[in-house]
């Protein structure tokens, strides 16, 4: 057991989801081609003044109840001063002084326990623009150039109280944040096209004491695991530093994915941001009753639909677990259960194959080809006995890749389960006649030889034929 | 015909009857510039053929038997801090010495639907931080009266005097549509915050700066004003009611109308003829019907410093964004840093800079409280007193400005004096209430401006006492000494 | 209140000027005349007095989350000092 505990804190950046900026109609639409989405108000043109995008604070507002938070009922813009190629007018416009959202929570799973983690905060403001290096990284180029594409894109920023203690805790705050977030639908949540971001600032201190130790803040962490993997290694790190006597500098340090460690982002000034109340913005007054009307948009919410699987379904904890940590997977149950009434069986082959396949080849669900209908029919084909659970898993792979329709897979492949006792006679006579010692030890007692006994039919009909029949087939033959 | 002599209504009349072309009317004007130009030197863009281009078209139009909106043909000028679509906009400064707007400022561009020509763009100084075009990174204008005398901070103020455009649009943070309008003898109406759009106006600081027009006359205001007035849903601080019809302010009567006289804007420091004709104009008034009474407005002594804070504050933050990467100026360097620094040091001349850092050091940490918010507090109690004046009063009379035009040179190195010589206009960008400057008389050979106040989006009123006088006195419009 | 030569090094660094020791010099000077000046409104007691950042009493100006056509590429370009394959260039940031 470490001396040192840590103390981490996340913030993180959710672009939200709407068709245009914070505060211009330029689109919001991801990876067109650079600086076609911009205007005189996102690139800080001379003169430009814009007006706030009210799509932003309802979602805003929505992200914030479902984070169990405060709304704040009189809020304004402030300007965040500070100089950055990517940040066209020189200043961000942010929430510093009232945030539109502050004091919630959310509640994690670490080790089979809840532990709630606060968030302190969760305000609006603006995205900078983008930044491309002509030597790959921003230190090894001589040049860099600027989309503004980003530039004005509208964020909430999710600040959590430093109660996080492990890269492990971050990875599930992270993970039950994108969740949350994707339900209420506020955000695509998309780590890999910059619509969640995250930034972790990490110290550590000896247990039992109270006082915070000097931070760190990590950045560049491009998907959820890397967060937790820099967060173990910074707090490795920022150990050995006190162990050798040493101080923990504090400074921003930037992940380094490939080579697994994190390193000083140079720095050379402290900032001042200067901030002030942007003269240009007006407040935004919410009414309590507003606030409620959108408080009733909100759906039904991870942990609660989590709680209806178990109680509804007799779905196991765990299992409703894994499936409500993500919208589209939940959905995926849902939509199955509709065609196929099975929900544990349901709930082993998205725990089982689905997940297994997503993770092997780093997929989102909706890049798979299988529908929940699709799995609902499989389902049916493996009950009425016309292919086998393992045969199962073979078209479940293919209608993964291709999306066919299972009977046609079956049939396009013949893989129809052979149930016919005149077909099988022959195969289970031939298996019997290869394996007498096999067939003697079963004879002998040794109940547990039929199995593998059937594999070796199994085998000789490549997974085709129907295991019960074979077993039953077997048991007569041998006298049982 | 001396069509540069003619005012708006009189010019929109004789395109009316179609006693004159588009064109015959530009070229009128051009040559005029040709004419006073290289002495008044009030702009920094004459946009020559564009103008004729549009002229040519207009009459066009006409020929076709199309209906001509209600400013064709009319020539203007708009000061080089309002953006204009393919037309270089300096904002009078080197950092954005070869801006070419992709865009119109939605005041401009409500002038080009109406049908008024521009004729060119106008001098004033760098990113409007002065009162005397001096600090232009350019040159300087010179005074229509006086070849010595400063026209104030807007070259569009001389441009409209001496008929070089029939009218102008300007902008005003603390006072330099007023000013400029009172030392040259033009009349100059700053509206109400947000009564006219904002967008496009190149900001300075964001919670004064506001457009507005510069006349001959005040049915000429009227005309201009029904035009840029009114909502736009591209600036969040623009008013959302439309603008009432101004012709209908141009009522020859301020019966029983009452009128405050601040007592702090007439203590100190008041030139003697400024005084004089003050007092001339104030018994003309109550000749006239109004009732005009004394009032205190205790904080007006605090209105320079507070103002001072808070235009430098927001212009360090909105010049933030000339640093080389987007437009105007680059001064090429290793890294980025120092590609900012250093363009930013060949692009922005010393009053610039010294703003630019006074405001910074206001918002920075350990200063903010005392510096910054004091400032804001204070903007509360110079609005406190004119919410009592206005309790009473319908508007306030004082001067624009406590001088007439003052000489080049005589302030030009003394940041301070140069900021104080706008004492009077300053506490109304403060609190955002229209007002315009109105010529009356000269002294000295040079002119005279009145500055009436009246509450937030009360411009009827302005309008009014300023058509009352200009009927029942001689002293509104003052000829410049310029030989036409 | 005073300002060193020291801060105004430290404001130009923040405002991204590149000042020489004589700009400073200079600077420093006519900044402290006017922060004399700005003194000023310490004689005031402003203790219970509300900050007034806008001068309108407008809030909740809001647009609709509707489409607006973009500057042409062209356009948003054109007045860039270095351009390349569509992007702003720059020098190194580092």
């Amino acid at each position: 057991m470490s001396r040192y505990e840590a103390v981490i804190g996340l913030e993180v950046h959710v672009e939200l989801k709407t068709d245009t900026k914070l505060f211009c109609g330029c689109s919001t639409e991801f990876g067109q081609e650079p600086n076609t989405q911009v205007c005189p108000v996102c690139l800080g043109l001379p003169g430009g003044t814009g007006v706030l995008n009210k799509k932003v604070v309802e979602l805003a507002t929505k992200a914030g109840l479902a984070l169990n938070c405060a709304i704040g009922t009189y809020t304004w813009f402030d300007r965040k001063n500070y100089y950055y190629p990517d940040l066209p007018k020189g200043f961000q416009i942010s929430q510093v002084f009232r945030p539109i959202a502050y004091k919630g929570y959310l509640d994690i799973d670490v080790d089979g326990r809840t532990k709630r983690i606060n968030i302190t905060r969760a305000h609006i403001e603006e995205d900078p623009g983008k930044l491309a290096h002509a030597g790959g990284s921003i230190a090894a180029s001589h040049t860099s150039y600027v989309d503004y594409n980003r530039s004005g894109m509208p964020l909430i920023e999710i600040v959590s109280e430093p109660e996080i203690r492990s890269g492990d805790e971050a990875k599930a705050y992270l993970e039950k944040l994108k969740a949350i977030l994707e339900y209420t639908g506020v955000s695509d949540v998309k780590m890999e096209q910059g619509s969640l971001r995250c930034d972790a600032n990490v110290s550590v201190r000896p247990v039992g004491t109270t006082t915070l130790g000097t931070r760190t803040e990590i950045k560049n962490m491009n998907s959820f695991r890397a967060v937790q993997q820099a967060i173990e290694y910074e707090v490795d790190r920022q150990i050995d530093v006190l162990e050798d006597g040493e101080r923990v500098i504090q400074e921003t340090r930037g992940w380094v994915e490939n080579k697994g460690i994190t390193i000083t982002m140079r720095n050379k000034e402290n900032p001042d941001y200067r901030c002030f109340i942007e003269p240009e913005l007006d407040p935004i007054e919410l009414t309590a009753e507003w606030i409620e009307g959108v408080r009733a948009t909100i759906p039904e919410l991870p942990d609660a639909r989590r709680k209806r699987l178990v109680a509804e379904h007799g779905l196991p904890d765990y299992d409703a677990g894994v499936i409500t940590s993500s919208l589209a997977l939940a959905e995926f149950f849902d939509a199955a259960l509709q065609k196929y009434p099975d929900a544990k069986t349901i709930s082993n082959w998205i725990m089982g194959e689905l997940l297994r396949l997503l993770n092997a080849r780093n997929m989102e669900l909706n890049e798979a080809k299988i529908t929940p209908d699709g799995l609902a029919s499989l389902l049916q084909l493996i009950e009425k006995g016309s292919i086998s659970h393992k045969i199962g898993k073979e078209v479940f792979e293919t209608m993964f890749e291709e999306g066919q329709e299972p009977e046609q897979i079956v049939k396009e492949k013949g893989l129809s389960q052979i149930s016919d006792e005149g077909q099988l006679a022959r195969i289970i006579e031939e298996v019997i006649a290869k394996n007498p010692k096999s067939v003697a030890d079963f004879q002998s007692g040794k109940k547990q030889a039929i199995g593998f006994l059937v594999g070796q039919v199994m085998k000789a009909t490549k997974g085709q034929a129907n295991p019960g029949v074979v077993n039953t087939m077997l048991q007569e033959k041998l006298g049982k | 015909m001396q069509l540069h002599t003619l005012l708006v209504h009189e010019l929109s009349e004789l395109m009316e009857k179609k006693e004159v072309s588009c064109e015959e009317l530009t070229r009128d004007y051009l040559q005029r510039i040709g004419q006073v130009e290289d002495k008044i030197k009030a702009f920094l863009t004459v946009t020559k053929e564009e103008a004729l281009a549009q002229a040519r078209a207009m009459d066009e139009q006409r020929a076709r038997g199309e209906a001509l909106p209600p400013l064709a043909g009319i020539p203007m000028a708009i000061n080089d801090n309002i953006c204009t679509q393919g037309i270089k906009t300096t904002c009078a400064s080197q950092i954005l010495y070869n801006f070419i707007p992709p865009y119109d400022a939605t005041a401009a561009a409500r002038l080009k639907n109406a049908g008024a020509i521009l004729v060119g763009k106008c001098n004033l100084d760098e990113f409007a931080m002065g009162s005397s075009t001096e600090h232009s990174a350019f040159y300087s204008t010179q005074n229509p009266f006086d070849p010595e005398a400063v026209p104030g901070g807007s070259g569009a103020a001389a441009a409209v005097a001496v008929g070089e455009a029939a009218f102008a649009l300007g902008s005003d943070t603390g006072g330099s549509i007023r000013q400029s309008a009172a030392f040259c003898g033009v009349i100059g109406l700053k509206p109400t915050y947000g009564c006219v759009p904002r967008y496009g106006l190149i900001s300075y600081a964001s919670s004064l700066d506001q457009i507005g027009p510069i006349t001959r006359d005040i049915t000429d205001l009227a005309l201009v004003l029904n035009t840029i007035a009114g909502r736009n849903a591209k600036d969040s601080t623009s008013a959302s009611v439309d603008g009432p019809d101004f012709k209908k302010s141009l009522v020859n009567s301020v019966k029983g109308l009452r009128i405050g006289l601040p007592k702090e804007y007439f203590k100190t420091g008041l030139a003697p003829g400024v005084a004089a004709k003050l007092q001339e104009a104030v018994r003309k008034l109550v000749e006239l019907g109004a009732v005009c009474e004394e009032v205190d407005m205790p904080h007006t002594e605090y209105a320079v410093p507070a103002h001072y804070i808070i235009s430098c504050a927001e212009a360090s933050s909105n010049l933030a964004r000339y640093d080389g990467v987007r437009h105007g100026l680059r001064v090429e360097a290793e890294d980025v840093l120092g590609m900012f620094k250093k363009t930013r040091i060949r692009g922005f001349g010393a009053e610039v800079q010294r703003r630019i850092m006074l405001g910074t050091h206001a918002l920075s940490t350990g200063n903010y409280e005392a510096c910054y918010m004091k400032a804001l507090k204070v903007r509360t109690l110079v609005k406190r007193d004119f919410e009592r004046a206005f309790e009473k009063f319908d508007c306030l009379l004082t001067p624009t400005s406590p001088t007439t035009a003052f000489k080049i040179g005589a302030k030009a190195e003394d940041s301070l004096a140069m900021y104080q010589s706008e004492v009077f206009t300053i506490p109304v960008n403060l609190v955002g209430v229209p007002a315009m400057s109105l010529p009356f008389g000269i002294a000295e050979g040079l002119p005279v401006g009145l500055q009436l106040i009246a509450r937030h989006f009360d411009e009827g009123t302005l309008l009014r006492v300023g058509y009352t006088l200009e009927q029942n006195t001689s002293e509104i419009r003052p000829k410049p000494g310029l030989s036409r | 209140m005073k300002i060193t030569e020291q801060a105004v090094e430290q404001l130009a660094l923040l405002s991204r000027l590149d000042l020489t020791a004589e700009d400073q010099t200079a600077h420093t000077k006519s900044i402290n005349v006017i922060l004399d000046y700005l003194d000023l409104l310490n004689k005031l007691d402003t203790s219970n007095v509300e900050p007034a950042a806008h001068v309108l009493p407008l809030k909740n100006v809001f647009r609709e989350d509707r489409l607006q056509p973009s500057l042409a590429k062209e356009l948003a370009l054109a007045n860039a000092p270095e351009e390349e394959a569509g992007a702003f260039k720059v020098p190194r940031i580092f």
